[in-house]
C-alpha cells in the first residue's frame, strides 16, 4: 500500500531545531497522545502480555497454579496440527472456507461492478444500494436469517430446487454442506470490496479504451488488457481485506453452533471458535494465546506472500509502487 | 465491459439508420440489462424476503404442507356446536367448492358446506386435497419476541454502546488525524505505518490479556470494555480522517494561524466545518460496527443477560428457540435485530458510501 506518501514528509531541510518547531512537535504528540497511549495499553502491552502467556499453562480461573511451561503450549498445538487435533482441523475449516470463499467474492464483486459500471443501466444508485445493504445487517441476524432460507425442508432453497425436481442438500445439518453454506451466506459481505472496484473502474481512463479499440480489441481482451492492470491495485487491496477477514471469522460458526464443537460433525471449527472454546470454555489462556500467536504468524506470512508477489500483477498507474 | 456497448461509430456511417431506431436499440438494451440486474438483486435479496415472510406467518403454516409463500391461515369453519373444521378446496361435479372436512375417511369423506350447514359426501381421498389458505399476517411473533427477547433492554444497551463509543472514537480520531495531517512529528512516517499495520493485527492476539486486565479491574460483567477503548483512536477511523484532512487547502489553517489561533482552536473552527463528509462518514461506520458487534460483547458480557446488547441477545435466542423448532420466532427477532441499522443505512447511504470509497481507494 503507498501510505507514505505524505505532503507533510517533504520540508524544506532545516538547519537546527528552533524552540517554535520543538513547540510543534510537542503539539502535534499531544494530538496523537490519544492513539499512542491506546497503542501502549490495548495493544503493544497485551501483545507481549499474550506472547508471554504463550508459553504459560494460565487459567483465569486458578490463577495459583500458574507456572511457565516452556514450548507446551506450542509442542500441543503442533502436535494438534500434524494429527489432525483440534488445532489442525480448525485450520483446515478456515483455509477450506477461505480457498471457497475468497475468489467466489472478489469475483461476484468484480462481476457486479462492472454490471454496474454499465452506461445501459438506469438506476445505478438504488441497485448500489440494494447490492451494498446487507453489509449492514448484523452477522448474528444474517446467519439466522440463511439458517432458515437453506433449512432442508422449510427454506426457500430447498423448495425451489424440489419445485424443479432437484434434490437440496440440508446445508447447516449436513457436515458436507455446512461450509459451502457459510461461503453462500458470505457472498452477503461483498458490498464492501464491490464499491471499491466500482471506483477503482470509474478512475480508469477512457481513452485507454478508445485507443484499445481503435486497436481491434474486444471486450474480452480489453477486459484482460486494460480494465485488469488498471484496476490491479484495489484487486490487491481486496485480496488482503479479504484474508484477514477470513482469519477473523467467527460469528457465522458461533451462531450454528453455540456450543462451539463446529456442529454439524466438527466441520464448522472453524479456528477462532477453538480459540474461544480453549480461552472461554476452557479458561485456558495460555493455550488460547498460542493459537492467537499463530494465526498472527499465518496472517503475516500470506500478507509477507501478497507484498512480495504483487510486484509481479500489480501496475501501478503512476510508475511508483 | 465498460458502458461501450453504445452504437458503434462505424454502423452509424454503414447502415442509414434513422436516429430514432437507434434511440429505439439503445432503449430496448438498457432495458434489458437493468432488468437483469433487477433480477440478480431480487436473487440476492431473496432471504431478507423470505425473513420478512416467515415472521408474519404462525409456525403451524411454516411446517405445513402444500402452503402457501406467503402469511397465512388454513380457514376454518366452525359448526353450531363450536367443533373447528378445516376447509379445503374440493372437485364437485358442479366446479371447485370450499368444504368443510367433518368426517376424513380413505374413500370417501363427510364434508359440510360452510354456506348451508349442509353434510356433503365427497368420493376420493381427502389428503390428495389442499386446504383453502387466507392472507393473514400474525403479528404476534413480534409481541411476543419484543417480550420474550426483553428488546427494550437489548435496544437501551445498544444504543448506550454504539453511541458513547461512536463519540470517543470520532473525536479521538479527529484529534489523531488532525496531528498526522498538520503537524511536523519526529518518526511521524514510521508511527503512521504503525497505525496502518494495526488495522491487519488480527484481535485474538491483544483479545485475551485484554480480557484479563478488565477482569483484575472489575470490569468484566459491564459495558465499560465496550465503550472506553473506542476513545483511544481506532486506526481505521484515524486513517480515513486522515486521507481526508490532506485535502483540503492549507491556507485557511495558515490564515487562522496569522490571526493567532491555536492548533485546537483551527482544528475546530477551520478543519472540522470542512471535513463533515468524512466525519459522518466515520461515524456510520463507527455506529454500524458497534451494533453489529459480537465477539467481544459475547466475551465480556456473558452471563448478564440484563446487559446483553441486541447481537448477543438475538443469538441466545435463536439458540433457544431455534432449537425448540420455532423458525418464525427466530426470523422475527433477526428482523427486529436489523430495522435499525438497515434504516439508518438507507437514510445516509450517500455519506456512508463515500467512506468506504475513501477509504479503499487511497490506499
Amino acid at each position: 500500500m503507498a501510505i507514505t506518501e505524505d505532503r507533510m514528509a517533504v520540508h524544506p531541510p532545516v538547519p537546527r531545531s528552533t524552540s517554535l518547531e520543538r513547540r510543534e512537535n510537542l503539539t502535534g504528540l499531544m494530538f496523537l497522545s490519544p492513539w499512542l497511549i491506546g497503542l501502549v495499553v490495548f495493544t503493544a502491552l497485551p501483545m507481549i502480555a499474550s506472547f508471554v502467556l504463550s508459553f504459560t499453562n494460565f487459567n483465569l480461573l486458578h490463577p495459583a497454579t500458574f507456572k511457565f511451561i516452556g514450548l507446551d503450549n506450542y509442542s500441543r498445538m503442533w502436535s494438534e496440527l500434524i494429527n489432525g487435533g483440534a488445532a489442525g482441523a480448525s485450520l483446515g475449516v478456515t483455509v477450506r472456507y477461505g480457498l471457497m470463499a475468497i475468489p467466489l467474492t472478489i469475483g461476484l464483486a468484480l462481476g457486479l461492478a462492472l454490471l454496474l459500471n454499465q452506461k445501459l443501466l438506469a438506476g445505478k444508485p438504488v441497485f448500489r444500494t440494494l447490492f451494498f445493504m446487507p453489509v449492514l445487517i448484523p452477522l448474528v441476524a444474517s446467519t439466522i436469517v440463511w439458517q432458515g432460507f437453506l433449512n432442508g425442508s422449510t427454506g426457500w432453497l430447498a423448495q425451489i430446487l424440489n419445485a424443479f425436481g432437484l434434490p437440496s442438500p440440508d446445508w447447516f445439518n449436513d457436515p458436507a454442506w455446512a461450509v459451502p453454506g457459510l461461503v453462500l451466506l458470505g457472498t452477503w459481505g461483498i458490498g464492501n470490496m464491490m464499491l471499491i472496484f466500482l471506483a477503482g473502474l470509474q478512475g480508469v481512463p477512457t481513452e485507454l479504451y478508445e485507443a484499445a479499440k481503435i486497436d481491434g480489441a474486444g471486450p474480452l481482451a480489453r477486459f484482460r488488457n486494460v480494465t485488469l492492470p488498471m484496476i490491479s491495485p484495489v484487486l490487491f487491496y481486496n485480496v488482503l481485506i479479504s484474508i484477514i477477514g477470513v482469519s477473523q471469522y467467527f460469528t457465522q460458526a458461533y451462531v450454528l453452533d453455540p456450543g462451539a464443537n463446529g456442529n454439524p460433525g466438527g466441520s464448522t471449527l472453524f479456528y477462532n471458535l477453538d480459540l474461544y472454546k480453549e480461552g472461554w470454555s476452557y479458561n485456558n489462556m495460555g493455550y488460547a494465546s498460542a493459537l492467537a500467536w499463530l494465526m498472527l504468524a499465518i496472517v503475516a506470512v500470506a500478507a509477507l506472500i501478497l507484498f512480495r508477489t504483487s510486484a509481479r500483477w500489480v501496475f501501478y498507474a503512476g510508475g511508483e509502487r | 465491459m465498460t458502458g461501450e456497448a453504445l452504437p458503434r461509430e462505424v454502423a452509424r456511417t454503414t447502415s442509414a439508420r434513422s436516429p430514432r431506431s437507434r434511440a429505439f436499440r439503445f432503449g430496448i438494451s438498457k432495458l434489458g440489462v437493468t432488468l437483469f440486474t433487477a433480477s440478480l438483486a431480487m436473487i440476492f435479496l431473496m432471504p431478507l424476503l423470505y425473513m420478512v415472510l416467515t415472521s408474519l406467518k404462525d409456525s403451524d403454516q411454516l411446517n405445513a404442507l402444500n402452503a402457501p409463500v406467503w402469511p397465512a391461515t388454513a380457514q376454518s369453519y366452525t359448526a353450531s356446536d363450536g367443533t373447528q373444521y378445516t376447509i379445503y378446496s374440493v372437485p364437485m361435479p358442479d366446479g371447485t367448492q370450499s368444504l368443510a372436512l367433518e368426517k376424513p375417511g380413505r374413500i370417501s369423506s363427510t364434508f359440510i358446506d360452510p354456506k348451508t350447514g349442509n353434510e356433503v359426501t365427497w368420493v376420493g381421498n381427502w389428503r390428495a386435497l389442499s386446504p383453502v389458505w387466507n392472507l393473514t399476517f400474525d403479528w404476534q411473533n413480534f409481541t411476543d419476541v419484543i417480550n420474550v427477547l426483553n428488546f427494550p433492554i437489548l435496544l437501551r444497551n445498544t444504543l448506550l454502546v454504539s453511541v458513547l463509543g461512536t463519540i470517543g472514537a470520532v473525536s479521538s480520531a479527529v484529534l489523531v488525524a488532525y496531528g498526522f495531517a498538520r503537524f511536523k512529528i519526529p518518526g511521524k512516517n514510521g508511527l503512521f505505518l504503525v497505525l496502518i499495520m494495526t488495522v491487519m493485527l488480527p484481535f485474538q492476539v491483544t483479545l485475551i490479556p485484554q480480557y484479563m486486565a478488565f477482569f483484575a479491574i472489575g470490569w468484566t460483567g459491564t459495558l465499560l470494555p465496550l465503550i472506553v477503548p473506542n476513545f483511544f483512536a481506532n486506526a481505521y477511523n484515524v486513517f480515513l480522517l486522515r486521507q481526508y484532512f490532506l485535502t483540503l487547502p492549507r491556507e485557511l489553517d495558515e490564515a487562522a494561524q496569522m490571526d493567532g489561533a491555536s492548533p485546537l482552536r483551527i482544528l475546530w473552527s477551520v478543519i472540522i466545518p470542512q471535513a463533515w463528509p468524512a466525519i459522518i462518514a466515520v461515524s456510520l461506520f463507527h455506529f454500524f460496527f458497534s451494533w453489529n458487534d459480537f465477539f467481544v460483547p459475547l466475551v465480556y458480557l456473558s452471563g448478564h443477560a440484563d446487559l446483553s446488547t441486541m447481537t448477543v441477545g438475538l443469538e441466545a435466542f435463536s439458540a433457544t428457540y431455534a432449537r425448540a423448532g420455532s423458525g418464525t420466532l427466530t426470523q422475527t427477532a433477526a428482523l427486529l435485530a436489523m430495522i435499525l441499522p438497515v434504516a439508518i443505512f438507507f437514510v445516509a447511504q450517500r455519506a456512508f458510501m463515500r467512506g468506504v470509497i475513501i477509504s479503499g481507494v487511497e490506499k
